[in-house]
């Protein structure tokens, strides 16, 4: 028997807020106590202030991480409080959602893993570069 | 994959390993342990709002949507106008990545095109049920161009992916 759109809207999302309540409640738990005792010199030990370096260290951290990118914007945020440079913290949640290192296996076996891996690679070099002109044309329009 | 990693309980796991970790700190140092709950309870006031708006918008595109009706605009033989189906598609499509590569690589073993492929994968990053939330920490400029931004990239990383993937046959078959 077919299920109706509403019952299959419904129980999708139930499904996600199942999946989902419990990783972002323990994201926040996390980011709560990182933001407690770790300091925030920790932050520019791992980003260097390299205005280079540091969109390429957001864009590697983002495509190892995995998750819903919902938990990305919270992490982008808080690092964008402790002073990272918004490049950086673009280049970390663009490479994020575009990038699945954790997925890689998966998407190898069902597209080919000539695909899987060109895909990602040009995702990455790409975060960073839309990164770039993300902030650089919200300079130009003032 | 999404059923089994929910069947495992993986996500509860998460939770409850955060669960001990304070119960931990909090026997060693229950300052940390009440300062970091101040900490998570500001941040979730914060986000409890957007999260609303967000859960509500998920289940419209639950509700609009299905992977039947994405796969008849990205079959074998589409034409120019695949592309804006690709890129709507990508970004209206909901559940985790892995759900649609069964779907994708059946197409593609039916002729879809890789560089369509690549787009519909790209555009899945941008969410606009989380737009809410992005506007909310990086600003409705950001947002826009970001956005903007991923879209026109997204064509370019098919395009790329595709002359690069049948490069890289073509020299596999000359070998």
């Amino acid at each position: 028997m077919q299920q109706s759109p509403w019952k299959r809207a419904v129980r999708g999302l139930l499904n996600n807020l199942k999946m989902s309540i419990p990783i972002l409640l323990g994201v926040l738990l996390l980011i709560g106590l990182i933001n407690t005792i770790v300091p925030k010199a920790l932050f520019s030990r791992v980003f260097t202030g390299n205005r280079v370096l540091d969109p390429l260290i957001g864009a590697v951290f983002g495509s190892v991480a995995a998750g819903n990118p919902l938990t990305s914007y919270v992490i982008g945020g808080e690092l964008l409080s402790n002073g990272i440079s918004l490049v950086a913290v673009l280049a970390f949640i663009v490479s994020w959602v575009t990038v699945g290192t954790v997925q890689l296996p998966a998407e190898s076996m069902m597209l080919g893993k000539t695909f899987a891996l060109l895909r990602n690679g040009i995702s990455l070099i790409m975060a960073v570069v839309i990164a770039v002109l993300t902030v650089l044309i919200s300079g130009i329009l003032g | 994959m999404k059923k089994s990693f929910q069947k495992s309980g993986a996500n509860w796991i998460f939770l409850i390993a955060v669960a001990v970790l304070y119960l931990i700190l909090g026997l060693w140092n229950p300052q940390i342990v009440f300062a970091a709950l101040e900490e998570f309870l500001t941040l979730l006031k914060k986000m409890l709002p957007v999260l609303g708006v967000v859960f509500a918008l998920l289940f419209l595109s639950g509700l609009v949507l299905n992977p039947k009706a994405v796969a008849r605009y990205l079959g074998k033989g589409a034409d120019i106008r695949a592309w804006p189906v690709a890129v709507i598609a990508g970004i209206l499509s909901a559940g985790s990545i892995y759900l649609w590569y069964p779907l994708l690589g059946d197409l593609k073993s039916k002729g879809m095109r890789d560089a369509l492929i690549a787009v519909f994968l790209y555009n899945r990053a941008v969410k606009i049920p989380l737009l809410p939330m992005m506007i909310y920490y990086f600003g409705i400029r950001i947002v826009v161009i970001l956005t903007i931004l991923m879209i026109l990239f997204s064509v370019l990383n098919g395009l790329l992916v595709e002359r690069l993937v049948s490069a890289q046959e073509g020299r596999k078959n000359t070998s």
